[in-house]
């Protein structure tokens, strides 16, 4: 059965991506889960099926496989007349971690940054041709500045902040809107187990502030709004001095 | 001890698989245990917040497939507005199903309709040794019993179906009235359970004398239809942990005076929301704060029905001259034993009464565990730190079934906890 119209989400068992698909559906969307973890999917699939009667249906997706990219799309446009895109996925070892083994930094840039510039190119133009849509990509306030603790995630992020507002102009052009979310601390795996105090968010409020934000047509937007200043701040700290910091 | 907090089944089978023999791993849902039934500072806790799906649900039936970190919260939310309830609910919603499986949790029904472990049609369990099983009361009655009531020693529970409970309205309709000391409570709680739905009553444990055992006792039916229903009350949060001083014998008793005279002679009746009524702390988030930063213990035993008039009248007097300022106090009735070996119900009468931890409580306690014992009771597990290994094994004499499942399907002790250790669960432990 295709649908009449449902929410993408690229990396759908990711914590903030899960709470999006629930969101979305609380709203009254239907969801497409896309990532690797088939079983993973299938389940937060069953959950937005029980808990709002919405149609949710799993879709194999390897940020990292780019030549399968064009094969996924017609996939998705099978499954869904018109789409809405949630992209929400990324990959951040250590940077220690990183700092020992360089082909983890080159995993972190292929998923993080080439996965998803490679899935947003082949979207591009059904979205161009539905003239109409939101799209949403999960940035990160690492983006905002290469820091010595995360420069290798930051770098790729950064670079998807700089894509996102090209294919922010290239869509606008069809009528599409691209929302850039850039969130600081979440509560997800990525963050369980580090000091960060009480700038810590929940996924379910990030997911409330990206469809919110997406809503409301906003090209770029921090969560927790805070981050926008603390980012101006160290956005400012001069380069001699930032050499010398050690966050 | 460590912690991980899985977000997927792949994760948490990987978790599990590196589980260390003696170390071990135990699960933690909410952290809604008083004790450290899910603490396990050897080793590791898994944490199953994230694992809270609902899997499937029959409409016709009513049987709900869960992931074990969905909370009580989660179902009233997604099943009450289309009539449906858990049968058997502890006293906050913030509690996992997960958590509501590993202690069988009980509710204010439980003449009525048992404990939680009487509402499952399996369990799905992740053992030590990697492999998933559907477990059923019908096909593997002895797992069924051990992990029911286990306290996560069977394995992570990974899944379970629930038979959830058909209401006519979204809404009960409570009656209170004030008991004036405790041979007219328990006269009350005779009738109520004979009669009420729900049932449960606040009694007022610094009051002594002649006023001993004195409260509130709560009945409350299912509304037939919902009708005009007072809007849910705004959460409130205490902000920061109080000082020791602000909780001392007197404003204790001045508390427990003004909620007892809240009630009018004559009593009232009320229409509440499900959510007010089974979970009336849950509006009062943090609530454990009031208790200070070193925090507080609760003691909850349960005596049966025939030495329960006498023991209960010793307890209030050791706790009432004990000068110990116990919040409300919590007295109600049950309705018989469980299915897990450990499970803490039996007919009778049970009695939960708050301690802030300060010097002196343990010997309380300690008296409070030799009472329960002499009077035939025992302690619940998933509100106790105090308990000793030896009252702990005369109180739950099925332990020895639960030791013959764990040898079986976890001979390395790959799933532990401080409790399991404390307790002496398995032979040999300390």
């Amino acid at each position: 059965m295709t649908l009449e119209r449902a929410w993408l989400v690229l990396g759908g068992s990711s914590a903030i991506a899960r709470a999006f698909a629930r969101v979305a559906a609380e709203e009254g969307s239907d969801v497409l889960l896309a990532g690797r973890d088939l079983e993973d999917l299938e389940r937060t699939a069953r959950d937005l099926r029980v808990r709002y009667g919405r149609a949710a249906e799993a879709i194999a997706f390897d940020a990292t496989d780019v030549a399968s990219h064009a094969a996924f799309v017609e996939t998705v446009r099978s499954r869904a007349d018109r789409f809405d895109v949630m992209l929400a996925f990324g990959l951040m070892p250590t940077q220690p971690s990183i700092d020992a083994d360089p082909h983890l930094g080159i995993e972190a840039i292929a998923a993080t940054y080439t996965g998803a510039a490679s899935v947003l190119l082949h979207l591009t133009p059904a979205l161009e041709r539905q003239g109409e849509g939101r799209v949403i990509v999960v940035g990160s306030v690492a983006g905002d500045r290469g820091r010595l603790k995360n420069y290798v995630y930051g770098s790729a992020k950064a670079g998807l902040h700089a894509f996102a507002q090209g294919l922010r102009a290239r869509l606008f052009r069809a009528g599409v809107q691209v929302t850039t979310v850039k969130p600081g601390f979440i509560d997800t795996a990525m963050t369980f187990g580090m000091k960060t105090g009480p700038l810590m968010a929940s996924p379910e409020a990030c997911a409330r502030a990206c469809l919110r934000q997406a809503r409301r047509g906003r090209e770029v937007a921090y969560y927790p709004p805070v981050w926008r200043l603390i980012m101006l701040i160290i956005k400012h700290i001069p380069e001699p001095l930032m050499k010398r910091m050690s966050f | 001890m460590t912690a991980c907090r899985p977000e997927r089944m792949s994760e948490a089978r990987q978790r599990v698989a590196e589980a260390e023999p003696g170390a071990g791993l135990i699960a933690h849902g909410a952290g809604r245990a008083y004790g450290d039934a899910a603490l396990n500072s050897k080793g590791r806790v898994l944490m199953t917040r994230r694992l809270d799906r609902f899997l499937a649900f029959d409409e016709a039936t009513g049987l709900l497939e869960s992931e074990p970190g969905a909370s009580f919260a989660d179902l009233l939310q997604c099943f009450l507005p289309r009539g449906w309830l858990a049968p058997a609910t502890p006293g906050t919603a913030f509690a996992t199903l997960g958590g509501a499986i590993a202690n069988d949790v009980h509710g204010k029904n439980h003449d009525r309709m048992s404990s939680f472990g009487d509402h499952l049609a399996w369990i799905d369990l992740l053992h030590p040794s990697g492999e998933t099983r559907r477990v059923t009361p019908e096909a593997d009655p002895q797992l069924f019993q051990a992990t029911v009531g286990g306290l996560g020693l069977t394995g992570l529970i990974v899944g379970l179906g629930l038979r959830m409970m058909r209401v006519p309205s979204p809404a009960v309709r409570v009656r209170e009235r004030r008991c004036r000391d405790l041979d007219a409570f328990l006269a009350g709680l005779a009738e109520a359970r004979a009669r009420a739905t729900y049932s449960v009553g606040w009694i007022d444990g610094v009051a002594k004398g002649s006023a001993l055992g004195r409260g509130i006792l709560e009945e409350a039916e299912p509304e037939p239809s919902a009708g005009a229903m007072s809007q849910p009350r705004r959460a409130w949060r205490v902000p920061v942990d109080f000082p020791g001083f602000v909780l001392n014998g007197a404003t204790v008793a001045l508390f427990n005076a003004a909620y007892y005279r809240r009630v009018p002679t004559g009593g009232r009746e009320r229409i509440a929301g499900y959510r007010r009524f089974l979970y009336p702390l849950d509006s009062l988030s943090d609530w454990n704060r009031i208790y200070g930063a070193g925090g507080f213990y609760q003691f909850q035993c349960v005596l049966p029905d025939e030495s329960a008039p006498r023991g209960l009248q010793r307890m209030l007097e050791e706790v009432a001259s004990s000068g110990r300022a116990s919040f409300l106090a919590v007295l109600k009735t049950l309705g018989g034993e469980g299915r897990g070996y450990l499970s803490f119900p039996m007919r009778g009468h049970t009695l939960a009464l708050d301690f802030p931890r300060r010097p002196g409580v343990e010997e309380l306690l300690a008296r409070l565990e030799r009472l329960t014992l002499d009077h035939g009771g025992r302690i619940y597990l998933a509100k106790d730190a105090a308990l000793s290994p030896e009252g702990f094994r005369a109180m739950y004499p099925r332990l020895p079934e639960l030791r013959a499942v764990l040898e079986r399907v976890d001979p390395e002790r790959r799933m532990n906890s401080d409790m399991a250790r404390r307790l002496a669960i398995r032979e040999g432990d300390a």
